[in-house]
């Protein structure tokens, strides 16, 4: 249970692991996640779940090292376990009923969509995905997802791969040259997820969104995953992870995000003076 | 010794348990209390009158028998009194510790009614450290070796599933018990601090329990990973529900979701399960401002107060609505509280908590109570005072308002019938839920309550179960 059965490097600090866990690959959904804990002492994350394989009892993860437990968990190889791996938490994304989708995937992003894009082409959805980075380097998995859309469409902020500019600027194109899609699913950093919103609310076109929050047990016991969302406190554990990005209340979440900001710093260069001092 | 030779200790007083100064204690998550000594609980266990008919036994949710092991302490037969609690109580230590004895056998005993009763509580808590300091707790009663009864699957690893899975492992039976965090132990691990309850001693007395051959499967949500149905359809003869009411409450007020504002439930799994006042040892951290206001009467707010002041906070605050005679918490945990140097600010309601434009908490706008007429609680009702808005400086507010059941496992189990609060409904003597083979017992059927009565209703059910099984195998 719980080993690295692959691992691969997509971009810089960007890495792909298949873990063996059959219970958990036997019931995961597209948008569902996983909390994971590396070591005795180490924190509980959460991460998306990338894709499964229920015959290979597989899943995928893709993560970026960003913090301390991200960092140890790129270090692993295969053939290591995880030490926990809990999930699928979360509710799966409702892909019922859908003609054609747009989905915008910036970042990491691309990899967490990945589940949802395979399955809508399963059903027969009209899928275009806007994939985007900072660079050419930072674009991942384009050629895993790009038999599963229509179109594919690519921003980098430099311009070093197709549009020079955010996805947005693409989406709007899109939306301005009369594409209608039932739905936007829109995956990535907070920031891009708000301006997607802002965008597709003037279009009237409905927007999910996929939070990622802080979190300690994932089961809706501590609440630390809360969020407002249309008025409402909801919990990104149980009542997500994704949410009508139109009434997600992005600055809250933002401001929540960093509440250890910190720590985390503390944390990350603890273990860099460790890992220099050859530990 | 003869009955005719024996001279019980008529002292009006428990023997006094030594504990940590309050001074030093505040600085650390070290025990607070630190037990009684051979010669202390031998002094205290004179304190027994043996009663002919002992009423303590009827106060004891899993029926100790009481006087039998205290006459074992007296005796200096130290771990034969362990083996004598053990017999009805898997789970000792954590008992002698957190159990609210004044309230349940220690309020029957007969001397109480001039001074003090005896510290049976206290005395429980010896046995089970005396067992545990000697190599293989001084030798196990024995584990039966036969053809398994059957199999049961017990969900949930707190008070109630351990006693359960404990009892149907000594009747027999093949069982696995179904864990969604890391550590067993549920509320023993996440909720109550070290100072109160060592996690080595939980430790202890759980592998105690897969001694008998239980078998702990963590990181197992069972609702989302595999459905009670699939846990049928995979050979099991019956299933106990004992997941805890583990959804935190908030007051939905304003303010409520700023950077300081935590649920009890965060901020006590952050400190005891993730060990978060061991950062940066420990990977998880916990913030707590130089001001803290806990909302709330309970033990959990107790808890969460004393956790908040040894992470260095100079100032905690308990917020309640209503007056200390109304609180639910533990009169010792209350006194231990106060001691520490926790100001109580009482007949008092939060109305909105202020922030600054970070997000983060920069005060509690509260108003002052009085109580009028009972409630449906029975508890006079606090109504609001007119004009007596005030702001209570603090950085970190945590809420301690009660929790309710988890729904995970009622949403995936078709059949099951619940309360109004969404709790499982259960016969109160058995456990039996409105599906066949389907038992509960704990906080998932009472809502929050105790450590001891969710043990209690374990042991119920594996007494129900037992018979179920039985009857189903040869039907």
């Amino acid at each position: 249970m719980n080993r690295i059965l692959k691992k691969r490097v997509l971009a810089p600090a960007v890495k792909l692991i298949e873990v063996e866990n059959p219970f958990i690959a036997a019931k995961a959904e597209p948008g569902q996640f996983v909390i994971l804990r590396v070591y005795e002492k180490g924190e509980r994350i959460p991460l998306t779940i990338s894709d499964y394989d229920r015959e290979k009892g597989t899943l995928t993860i893709v993560f970026q090292e960003i913090g301390k437990t991200t960092t140890l968990l790129g270090r692993l190889e295969e053939g290591d376990r995880i030490l926990d791996l809990v999930g699928p938490l979360g509710k799966p994304t409702n892909l019922e009923n859908l003609q054609r989708v747009v989905v915008i995937g910036g970042g990491l992003g691309t990899a967490l969509v990945l589940s949802q894009v395979k399955e809508m082409h399963k059903k027969g959805t009209r899928v275009d995905c806007i994939i985007g980075a900072r660079n050419k380097d930072l674009i991942i998995l384009e050629e895993e997802i790009s038999p599963y859309c229509e179109n594919l469409y690519i921003a980098t902020d430099d311009g070093s791969r197709g549009h020079k500019g955010f996805v947005t600027d693409v989406l709007k194109k899109l939306l301005d040259e009369g594409n209608r899609y039932d739905r936007a699913i829109a995956v990535g950093p907070l920031i891009m997820m708000k301006v997607v919103s802002n965008l597709t609310r003037q279009y009237g076109l409905p927007t999910v969104v996929s939070m990622n929050p802080i979190m300690v047990d994932g089961t809706g016991m501590c609440g630390c995953c809360r969020l407002t969302v249309g008025g409402e406190t909801k919990f990104a554990c149980v009542d997500g992870p994704e949410f009508d990005g139109h009434l997600v209340d992005f600055d809250e979440v933002i401001k929540r995000t960093g509440m250890y900001r910190e720590e985390e710093k503390l944390a990350m260069e603890l273990l860099q003076r460790s890992l220099e001092g050859g530990l | 010794m003869a009955e005719s030779k024996r001279k019980p200790n008529l002292a009006k007083t428990k023997v006094p348990m030594p504990e940590q100064d309050p001074q030093a204690r505040v600085k650390n998550f070290e025990e607070v209390a630190l037990g009684y000594t051979p010669a202390q609980a031998v002094e205290e266990a004179k304190r027994c009158l043996r009663c002919k008919e002992p009423h303590c036994i009827d106060g004891c949710p899993v029926n100790v028998q009481i006087p039998e092991f205290i006459r074992l302490i007296e005796e200096e037969r130290f771990v034969e009194a362990y083996h004598k609690i053990l017999e009805m109580n898997n789970l000792p230590a954590i008992c002698g510790r957190v159990c609210p004895q004044e309230n349940q056998c220690e309020k029957l005993c007969l001397r109480g009614e001039k001074g003090e009763p005896v510290a049976i509580g206290r005395l429980e808590r010896f046995a089970a450290d005396y067992a545990a300091s000697l190599p293989e707790n001084g030798g196990k009663p024995a584990v039966r070796d036969s053809q398994p009864k059957g199999r049961v699957a017990v969900i949930g690893s707190g008070p109630a599933g351990l006693t359960c899975a404990a009892d149907l492992a000594k009747a027999g039976y093949r069982v696995t018990v179904f864990e969604a965090f890391h550590t067993p132990g549920g509320v023993l691990v996440y909720g109550i601090p070290e100072f109160r309850l060592p996690k080595s001693i939980v430790q202890r007395e759980i592998e105690n329990v897969k001694s008998l051959g239980v078998d702990i499967q963590t990181n197992m949500v069972i609702g989302k990973v595999l459905s009670i149905d699939e846990l049928f359809a995979q050979g099991y003869d019956a299933v106990f529900i004992g997941t805890g009411a583990g959804l935190p409450d908030f007051l939905r007020i304003p303010g409520e979701n700023l950077n300081g504002v935590m649920s009890a439930n965060e901020f006590l799994t952050r400190v005891n399960l993730m060990k978060g006042y061991r950062f940066p040892e420990y990977d998880t951290p916990v913030k707590v401002g130089r001001r803290v206001a806990v909302v709330g009467g309970g033990n959990v707010a107790m808890d969460a107060a004393r956790c908040a002041l040894r992470l260095g906070a100079e100032k905690v605050y308990i917020v309640y609505r209503r007056s200390e005679e109304e609180m639910p918490a533990r009169r010792e945990e209350v006194h231990h509280a106060k001691e520490e140097g926790i100001e109580f600010r009482l007949l008092t309601n939060p109305v909105r908590i202020l922030g600054d434009d970070a997000g983060w908490v920069r005060g509690m706008e509260c108003v002052c109570m009085e109580l009028g007429e009972p409630d449906a609680s029975g508890r006079r009702k606090p109504l609001c005072k007119p004009g007596s808005e005030h702001i209570v400086d603090v950085e970190t507010v945590i809420m301690a308002l009660g929790t309710t059941p988890n729904p995970l496992i009622a949403r995936t189990t078709p059949g099951l019938e619940l309360t109004r609060f969404g709790g499982i409904v259960a016969d109160e003597a058995t456990g039996q839920t409105s599906r066949e083979g389907v038992f509960a017992g704990g906080d998932i059927v009472t809502g929050a309550a105790t450590v001891i009565l969710a043990m209690g209703a374990g042991k119920k059910a594996a007494k129900a179960i037992d018979e179920y099984v039985t009857a189903k195998r040869q039907g």
